[in-house]
């Protein structure tokens, strides 16, 4: 089995890919507390359900843009390959 | 070639569903250029949208007393929107920027759910998010400039003068963070609805896949427009000062 130089590069422009995608543990571990945080505010205070319920999901989709960073080199690793240029 | 490397060489092209693919290329000054989903799609939604203000105004010409369906519809989201502005923004500096985030915020949703009128949503092109997030730059510093004039260069220097890069590189950032944001977001729905209509088997192609649009397409979508459009806000509010 021969292997070239470039398909060298584009298996490990995928394990990089893959490797890159590891950023999505912070964002997680931050969406699971602001979550957690929010079901003990609607526990103590039902009534506040709607404006807890906004802030929650407006704060998760603020933590999960270091997840898309990651996210975002990982395509352009896959399919923009710059390292074959 | 084994068939992994091949889905990894042709992806870039015509292989996947869910890239931008080239239309129609032309040459322009010497620089190759095309016509990409990206541009039908945004034509698309441009048609959409001012074809719904044309609606919005034969109607609003002679609004009904008691407001029907559409009214109450176009009522709603107006009062939305502007709620929304001014509690960012104070009475004042709201009714300033109504205009723009209303309609950044109007392209942004339609953009973000046209994945289900079957396009590839234009703001799953980083050429397009970008310039949303280089706009809002530009409104930032321009008010922050025109309304605290001295102020504005004095901020770059606190707490302490040696804080400069560091204010430097947070002001840089937040375009860049904006627009990946967007991206982001819209891209991995894109990927994963590419994925799975070229992956599964035909069966698991019908039905299932509208749960999958529902929460990919249109909440994530909505989620994404709204933090847009406040984060904008709140960024043009904190550097033109305190609201009155």
């Amino acid at each position: 089995m021969n292997i070239t130089g470039e398909d060298l590069i584009l298996a490990c422009s995928a394990i990089g890919a893959g490797i890159a995608l590891i950023a999505g543990v912070g964002p997680g571990i931050g969406q699971g507390y602001a979550a957690g945080q929010a079901a003990a505010a609607v526990g103590r205070n039902p009534g506040a359900r709607g404006s807890v319920t906004t802030t929650m999901l407006l704060g998760q989709a603020v933590a999960e843009t270091t997840g898309l960073y990651g996210f975002a080199i990982a395509i352009v690793l896959v399919f923009v390959k710059p390292l074959l240029w | 070639m084994n068939p992994a490397a091949v889905i990894l060489a042709e992806s870039g092209g015509s292989g996947m569903s869910f890239m931008i693919r080239h239309l129609v290329d032309f040459e322009l000054f010497g620089q190759k250029l095309s016509i990409t989903t990206t541009h039908i799609a945004i034509v698309i939604v441009d048609l959409i949208l001012i074809l719904f203000a044309i609606a919005v105004k034969v109607k609003f010409s002679h609004p009904d007393n008691v407001p029907g369906t559409f009214q109450s519809a176009v009522e709603f989201l107006v009062e939305f929107v502007g709620n929304f502005v001014s509690d960012n923004m104070g009475p004042k500096n709201g009714k300033r920027f109504l205009n723009y985030t209303g309609s950044i915020f109007l392209f942004i949703l339609l953009s973000n759910i046209s994945g289900l009128l079957g396009l590839r949503p234009p703001t799953a092109d980083y050429g397009v998010t970008l310039p949303l997030g280089l706009l809002t730059c530009f409104l930032i510093h321009f008010n922050g400039m025109r309304s605290k004039k001295f102020g504005y260069v004095k901020a770059y220097f606190e707490p302490i003068p040696l804080f400069l890069p560091m204010n430097l590189i947070s002001e840089i950032s937040t375009p860049i963070s904006l627009s990946l944001r967007l991206f982001g977001n819209v891209m991995s729905g894109t990927v994963m609805m590419g994925l799975w209509y070229s992956l599964m088997p035909v069966f698991a192609r019908l039905g299932v896949p509208s749960f999958l649009h529902i929460y990919f397409d249109l909440f994530s979508g909505a989620i994404q427009t709204y933090v847009f459009c406040m984060l904008t806000t709140i960024f043009i509010q904190d550097k033109m000062g305190d609201p009155e």
